[in-house]
């Protein structure tokens, strides 16, 4: 078994224990990616060189005793739309080819301070809008269970290299479930914590009131250890919240006695695949075993999510996105007359279809006269919804719901219809918009072989309950590893 | 013209506040930096870095709506503006819309019917855009973002001016409230200070509004009121000429003395504003408001009438001192080291004018110390010099801030009291001039002057003339 196919936990371990070195780690994180990367495409940029020399200084610090945690000389995968000085930064768009930044996004510094060896960064959906990671300007990452279906995104190619094992961890990007749902069509645990607790400095912004960085791991142990390292409060991020309880992994513990799981009716209703409808009621039905109490309830106002959300989104990242314009970095069109046609020609030829729907779906809420009727609409919903789970957490300790409608759709499917595809977000955009931390974890295989993940949700801050929860059901089951690995593809 | 029309204008002020730091990251505000060396990711638009608000330009932006007696809106937003060009690296404007820090204020003015009082509809912060520079050799543009993201304020008046008089002295006003806060050098000619005039016209006696146009690009008292002026008159030429006016922005060529249309209202942008969402709601605390209450210094009229009350100064002399903070600030401080108001208002009202008319200078940039000037005045109350020679220290003072009493001991222009070397001087000066003494025993007065004077130029100007005259008489009568 290769290294890769511990846990981050595990590695960290055998790197302090002094049985292997970080760059060896490393050294088997390239090859994973030079034998599966050709067929999966997760990567965008693969810096070897960096990579290894880091580790190398990683491994002195390891032997100085100045990097002690967990994560010190473990190889991670980044998104492409953290900035990492000097490395190349995407977010798998044109308009940003070439682009490397002068700075290092405080989570990816975080990372840094505890060791880590950054090996490149990840595929993902154009600037994070799209939910298969088939937007992306340097082509599509496939699913690494079924070469035919999609990864799920945004955070596709992040979810898809740790189900493939090319690294030890991932991080990725939750604006409407982008780390949870590609986390469920992987096989995967992602965690999108609560709105505040990871800087955003440094991430590229696509809605700035619903992005959040978040791990993708193995399991659960990976995502709280990760989590731990990457959370902090950031004075440079206006909306960072200063929190007393960043030790994430004390709540590895194995016990759900007593706790409250709502299970919201209306999100197992029309429209779930039965397969996973019935994984997920199953995985339910294990969490009460372990003596926790479950309950149906009513989370009405979902249906409105969708809307909100898209309106709210779209708004944002047409105002966040005006910065790229040819102007001061990335991409400008070869020939032009002018000002106005460079901006034109520059972001006409910079970014795809789905980010040009979104910047003119955002322009026309914000435009006057409809600003009213969408956008301040929007915002009420927003607030309707999260006044919602505030009553639902009153009588509740988690959530239990699906992530996406379905396990992963085949490639090329989703992007014919956008709406279809902006539908599928139904169970993960409302934890988004009431700013809630959620963790997806798998929970079964459907009859196609692909993996089923289930959703927990708690109430703001309440990041321990989820982990508590969450690892207490992976303690009943196996990891599964994806079938890219087994040899079966 | 058969008809009367009223003026009726409004302002747009704009406000380069004197943080230390931009608004929203830690670069410096100093002027004049090389291209593009005061910036950071957060002010150069870099992707993925945020804004955080400075403390300092709130509290300014409070300062100022206090002193305009403004409602402070105690949780204030802040907006983003949306709109492409290439000094502003976002392409988006933080500013204030929905929320903006200070509402419904005034300030009183004085017009020659009294005073009055001019609405002020609110205040709110923003940030700057950088600055495009044109390189006509290489026939490209450059960008230069050092003043990307200083903090202004923009104070929005209501339309209740209704000539440039009144726009003068409440831009004089607004000026001189804010230097004696401190929040900003408010100079117009260095865009510190900017205005923008939103002007129309409409006949007296009615109450209807005009067609408004906005005008820019103005620069100096004088320009503001010849466009003034020069945009009532092409507004009344239009309408007497049965034509209408046309809600656009103007821009004024002060060298032309003209202006012209820059965009109609069917241009303008829609800016799609909506809430910034890197940012979060400013709170304004009742402690934190009380707190900056309490700093607020002594504005210019609570001093008129402390100056006539503690120092007993003449009401005239008060209002020149108080017209700019430095002046008033001066004075203050070099009353406090020798105790003389009057004297110290007298040399800060003649020869401080004097000079500062002489080399065409604001009072911001006096630069010489009340200790010299204390100093200056001692020696000459002592009798130490004598008038004449004070004015030449002082100018020196002015200039070079030189110490008076080091001055005065190195260039020997101490009056000489030693009344044997004065009579000696005194009786060479009788005898070198018969004829004067002639006539001054003839009864020809002004013959003294004449030999007052041929002392003074025998002792250097070292002499107190009030001594020489009086030595000169006495030795003129003994010669009787």
């Amino acid at each position: 078994m290769s290294l890769m196919s511990l846990t981050a936990v595990e590695l960290g371990k055998k790197i302090q224990a002094k049985e292997v070195t970080a760059v060896e780690a490393a050294r088997e994180a390239f090859l994973q990616i030079e034998r599966m990367d050709s067929k999966l495409h997760c990567m965008i940029t693969v810096d070897k060189e960096g990579a290894l020399e880091r580790a190398e200084k990683v491994q002195e610090g390891i032997e100085k005793g100045f990097f002690k945690g967990p994560l010190a000389g473990v190889p991670v995968v980044l998104k492409d739309n953290l900035c990492t000085k000097g490395m190349q930064t995407t977010c798998a768009s044109k308009i940003l080819y070439h682009f490397k930044p002068t700075y290092t996004a405080e989570a990816v510094k975080n990372l840094e301070q505890a060791g880590a060896v950054i090996l490149g960064k990840a595929n993902m959906d154009e600037f994070a809008m799209g939910s298969t990671t088939e937007t992306s300007f340097f082509g599509v990452t496939k699913n690494p269970w079924n070469l035919e279906h999609v990864p799920g995104g945004s955070s596709g190619g992040s979810c898809a290299a740790v189900a493939a094992e090319e690294c030890s961890y991932a991080l990725g990007s939750d604006t409407g479930g982008s780390i949870r749902q590609p986390s469920a069509y992987c096989g995967v645990t992602g965690i999108k914590p609560t709105y505040g607790t990871v800087s955003r400095y440094g991430l590229i912004a696509y809605a700035s009131s619903l992005d959040q960085i978040g791990p993708v791991a193995k399991d659960v142990g990976d995502c709280a250890a990760v989590l731990e390292a990457i959370a902090s409060y950031d004075p440079k991020d206006s909306t960072s919240v200063k929190r007393k309880d960043y030790d994430f992994t004390t709540a590895l513990v194995e016990d759900v006695k007593g706790l409250r799981i709502g299970i919201p009716k209306d999100y197992f209703g029309v429209g779930l695949d039965a397969e996973v409808r019935e994984s997920i009621l199953q995985a339910a039905k294990v969490l009460e075993g372990q003596g926790a109490v479950l309950e149906e309830f009513d989370l009405s106002l979902v249906e409105y999510a969708i809307p909100a959300y898209y309106i709210i989104a779209s708004a944002e990242a047409s105002s966040n996105l005006a910065r790229f314009d040819g102007v001061k970095y990335g991409y400008r069109t070869k020939e032009y007359e002018g000002l106005h046609q460079m901006y034109k020609k520059s972001r006409s030829e910079g970014f795809g279809a789905e980010v040009k729907r979104r910047i003119m779906l955002g322009s026309f809420v914000l435009s006057s006269g409809y600003y009213d009727a969408y956008y301040l609409k929007a915002l009420k919903t927003k607030a309707l919804i999260k006044q919602a789970f505030d009553r639902a957490f009153e009588r509740y300790d988690v959530i239990l719901a699906p992530v996406a409608p379905t396990t992963a759709p085949k490639l090329k499917e989703s992007l014919c219809d956008p709406i279809q595809m902006y539908l599928s977000d139904i169970y993960t955009i409302a934890a988004n918009l009431a700013g809630l931390p959620g963790i997806s974890l798998p929970c079964g295989i459907d009859s196609k072989g692909l993996p089923i993940g289930m959703q927990l949700l708690g109430d703001c801050f309440q990041e321990k309950k989820l982990i508590r929860a969450a690892y207490t059901f992976e303690r009943t089951r196996t990891y599964e590893r994806c079938k890219a690995l087994k040899g079966v593809l | 013209m058969s008809r009367q029309y009223e003026t009726v204008i409004g302002l747009e002020v704009h406000v380069e506040l004197a943080t230390k730091t931009k608004i929203f990251c830690a670069c410096s505000t100093e002027f004049g930096g090389a291209p593009n060396t005061h910036t950071c990711p957060v002010c150069t638009g870099m992707p993925g870095a945020l804004p955080v608000l400075n403390r300092q330009v709130v509290e300014y932006a409070i300062a100022v709506g206090l002193a305009t007696n403004c409602t402070i809106n105690q949780c204030c937003k802040f907006d983003r503006k949306n709109y492409f060009y290439p000094d502003n690296p976002q392409n988006y404007q933080i500013s204030q819309l929905y929320e903006p820090i200070c509402r419904d204020g005034y300030v009183e003015i004085d017009t020659p019917s009294g005073t009055k009082k001019i609405g002020i509809h609110e205040i709110h912060m923003e940030e700057d855009a950088g600055k495009l520079m044109h390189d006509e050799w290489e026939d490209c543009s450059l960008v230069d973002f050092n003043r990307s993201g200083v903090p202004l304020i923009e104070i929005v008046s209501e339309p209740d001016m209704r000539d440039a008089k009144e726009v003068i002295a409440y831009l004089d006003k607004l000026r001189l409230i804010i230097q004696y806060l401190g929040a900003s050098d408010c100079k117009l000619q260095e865009g510190s200070m900017r205005a923008d005039v939103n002007l129309s016209v409409r006949e007296t006696g009615s109450t209807r509004l005009g067609t408004r146009t906005e005008m820019k690009n103005l620069n100096s008292f004088k320009a503001i009121t010849r466009a003034i002026e020069g945009e009532r008159e092409r507004q009344i030429e239009l309408l007497e000429m049965g034509k209408a006016v046309v809600q656009e922005t103007r821009r004024w060529d002060d060298n032309k003395e003209s202006s012209y249309a820059m965009r109609s209202k069917e241009d303008a942008q829609d800016y799609r504003y909506f809430p910034e969402p890197d940012l979060v709601p400013v709170w304004i605390s009742d402690e934190w408001l009380a707190q900056i209450r309490a700093r607020q210094p002594e504005l210019r009229t609570q001093k008129l009438i402390r100056y006539k009350k503690e120092f007993d100064i003449p009401d005239y002399d008060a209002q020149i001192i108080t017209s700019a903070k430095k002046m008033a600030d001066l004075f203050e401080a070099t009353t406090a080291i020798c105790k003389k108001p009057k004297k110290v208002s007298n040399w800060l009202m003649v020869e401080t004018m004097r000079l500062m008319k002489e080399h065409e200078m604001e009072a911001e940039e006096l630069t010489f110390s009340p200790k010299h000037l204390a100093e200056l005045i001692e020696l000459t109350d002592k009798g130490a010099i004598n008038s004449s020679v004070a004015k030449e220290v002082f100018e020196k003072i002015f200039l070079e801030d030189i110490d008076p009493l080091q001055y005065v001991e190195e260039h020997g222009l101490k009056t000489v009291h030693d009344e044997s070397v004065l009579r000696t001087v005194v009786e060479k000066v009788i005898e070198e001039n018969p004829q004067s003494v002639a006539d001054y025993r003839g009864g020809k007065e002004k013959a003294m002057g004449f030999l007052v004077g041929q002392t003074m130029k025998a002792m250097k100007g070292k002499a107190n003339p009030a001594a020489v005259n009086q030595m000169l008489k006495e030795l003129l009568m003994v010669g009787i």
